[in-house]
């Protein structure tokens, strides 16, 4: 049978967190009931003209900026002509031929090696308004449209077909995510439709080096949707293939429960959008200064923190890539190692027990209940030896779950570690008398044994014990 | 000719309009004469001249990111056809 390399390329739609719409004055909050944020311009009246938005153009070139785009001296906005009530124009307002920005980069990190991935363009547009169906979209006569989200502003990033595999493709969309987050142009929430994707995937010979015929995947609602539905689109298409069958380009849909993508009916949208410059808006022709003093208010990207957490702090690779992935766990990683200088005690908590009960809970780091200075005071109170590290972690649960300081549960719960001698020592001479078993395999050289009796003192003391002390004592009692 | 009547049906189809026999032999023949001339333009010398985004001398006309209230639901729905629950209610397309 033939072997196939799969080739992979992302159509990625971001929404920009401006106040108002890209061409009019109404605002692009979230929500509301329907058609209460519109105005004469979104709900595209006659008369009416749009009007450029000057911060979706700013963060346009923000975005493009941080993926190494060049940004175009000239640019303009078509129309994309096409018949469905989700415009009410008819058409949707986006760039055609001269897109705001074009031929950038960025690098993934997969499996120990960094992949460079091409991105073809970057370009503005308006988003769409929303339709309700009543009942099952094959049986309803009737669609209710809400006009809401129709001109709320779209960045659209394209990359070249460079992704390989569909861990690839979404290592690509999990740092292009994070860079545009950095930026801070876009809020990237897939699940409230902030950053949406579309795949593009094709398979050919391994030795060629033609495009196959591509299918295009649409309603890719999270990471675990992209990568599954590219790996079921391989399954599919390796079998069409090796059948001697031909791959037909279509646009195909995720069906999540399923676990396919399935041919979408698209005699409606014959693909022919019959573009041409929107002579309601002037060619901008972008300030080479602007875009310089865009440039120099970037923030610090992913990858220059990672290597500053390498570098500076002096974090294993794996531990710097997923403490940037987001800028926010980033921010609240600094601002830990602020209160608490020891960048590897604090990355092993941030990454551990913290990411757990974030992911337990489906909390948000920001939304984190143990502040970094809280963070700093239990890490201390282990170091003074008030609480031993098992008790910490206890500790660190009833901090996220209340927001107390630790301190104050230490107190409340009386979880001070013993480190009396005296009172150890008295435990420690039970268990041995309570354990002639265990005592006799130590003595025959059976080391395994004194963590057996380490563990009972521990148990015993509710794992209070200093353990340091309870394995010195332990040790001198067996000699 | 450039433009067949096949292309004046796809194109009607793609614009939703609703043309007689009489009218596709009509457009097809005007839609044709506009491209003829267009081909004439398209015989000028134009290496020197810069193509034209737009027709008026104006760039970069931008607006501040500023809002203004939204019209109220029911002058948003006063052209509505028909509305429910606050929406256009449109027959279903797809
Ligand atoms: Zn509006």
């Amino acid at each position: 049978m033939a072997q196939y390399e799969t080739v992979i390329g992302l159509e990625v739609h971001i929404e920009l967190k401006t106040r108002s719409k890209v061409f009019c004055d109404s605002t692009t909050e979230f929500g509301g009931d329907p058609n209460t944020h519109v105005c004469p311009v979104c709900l595209g009246l006659p008369g009416t003209l749009p009007v450029v938005n000057k911060t979706v153009v700013e963060y346009a070139i923000r975005a493009a900026l941080a993926i190494n785009c060049s940004i175009a001296e000239f640019s303009k906005f078509d129309r994309k002509n096409y018949y469905y009530p989700d415009m009410p124009k008819n058409y949707q307002i986006s760039q055609y031929d001269l897109p705001i920005a074009l031929g950038g980069y960025l690098d993934i990190e997969l499996d120990g090696d960094t992949r460079r991935v091409g991105i073809t363009r970057l370009h503005m547009e308006e988003d769409t308004g929303k339709l309700v169906h009543q009942g099952t979209i094959t049986t309803t006569p009737f669609s209710l449209v809400d006009y809401n989200r129709a001109g709320v502003p779209l960045i659209e990033i394209v990359s070249e077909p460079d992704m390989r595999s569909p861990e690839e493709a979404r290592r690509y969309l999990e740092k292009l995510k994070a860079i545009i987050q950095y930026t801070g142009v876009s809020d990237c929430k897939m699940e409230e439709g902030s950053l949406r994707c579309d795949a593009n995937i094709s398979l050919r010979p391994v030795s060629s080096t033609e495009l196959g015929t591509k299918t295009e995947i649409k309603n890719l609602n999270s990471f675990r949707a992209l990568q599954r539905a590219l790996s079921y689109e391989i399954e599919r298409q390796t079998k069409v293939l090796g059948e001697g069958g031909r791959i037909v380009q279509e646009t195909r849909t995720w069906d999540e429960g399923k676990g396919i993508t399935l041919p979408l009916r698209s005699k409606e949208f014959a693909h022919d959008y019959r573009y041409f410059p929107d002579p309601d808006l002037v060619p901008m022709i972008i300030d080479r200064e602007w875009v310089e003093d865009i440039r120099s208010s970037l923030p610090e990207l992913p990858d220059d923190r990672r290597q500053r957490y390498i570098g500076e702090y002096g974090l294993p690779e794996y531990d710097a890539t997923i403490l940037t992935d987001t800028k926010e766990l980033a921010d609240y990683f600094e601002d830990c190692v602020n209160a608490y200088p020891n960048p590897k005690v604090v990355s092993n908590w941030v990454m551990g027990d913290l990411t757990r009960l974030l992911n337990s809970g489906a909390v948000d780091i920001t939304e984190c209940s143990i502040g970094p200075e809280q963070l700093a005071l239990l890490l201390q109170l282990m170091d003074k030896g008030t609480i031993s590290g098992k008790i910490a972690k206890a500790v660190f649960e009833e901090m996220f779950a209340t927001g107390k300081d630790p301190e104050v549960i230490v107190r409340d719960k009386g979880l001070v570690q013993i480190s009396d001698e005296g009172a150890i020592v008295a435990i420690v001479d039970e268990i041995l008398a309570g354990n002639p078993k265990s005592v006799e395999d130590f003595r025959a050289g059976k080391e395994k044994a004194l963590g057996f009796l380490v563990g009972q003192v521990m148990k015993a003391t509710k794992g209070k014990a200093n353990p340091d002390l309870v394995n010195r004592l332990l040790k001198e009692k067996l000699q | 000719m450039i433009i067949s009547e096949r292309d004046v049906e796809q194109l009607a189809f793609l614009s939703r309009l609703d043309l007689t026999a009489e009218d596709k032999i009509a457009y097809t023949k005007s839609l044709n004469a506009i491209l003829d001339y267009l081909d004439m333009l398209n015989r000028l010398d134009t290496d020197t001249v810069e193509p034209a985004a737009h027709v008026l001398p104006l760039k970069n006309i931008l607006r501040e990111d500023k809002l203004q209230p939204s019209l109220d639901k029911e002058q948003a729905l006063a052209n509505a056809p028909e509305e429910e629950e606050g929406a256009f209610k449109v027959p279903r397309i797809v």
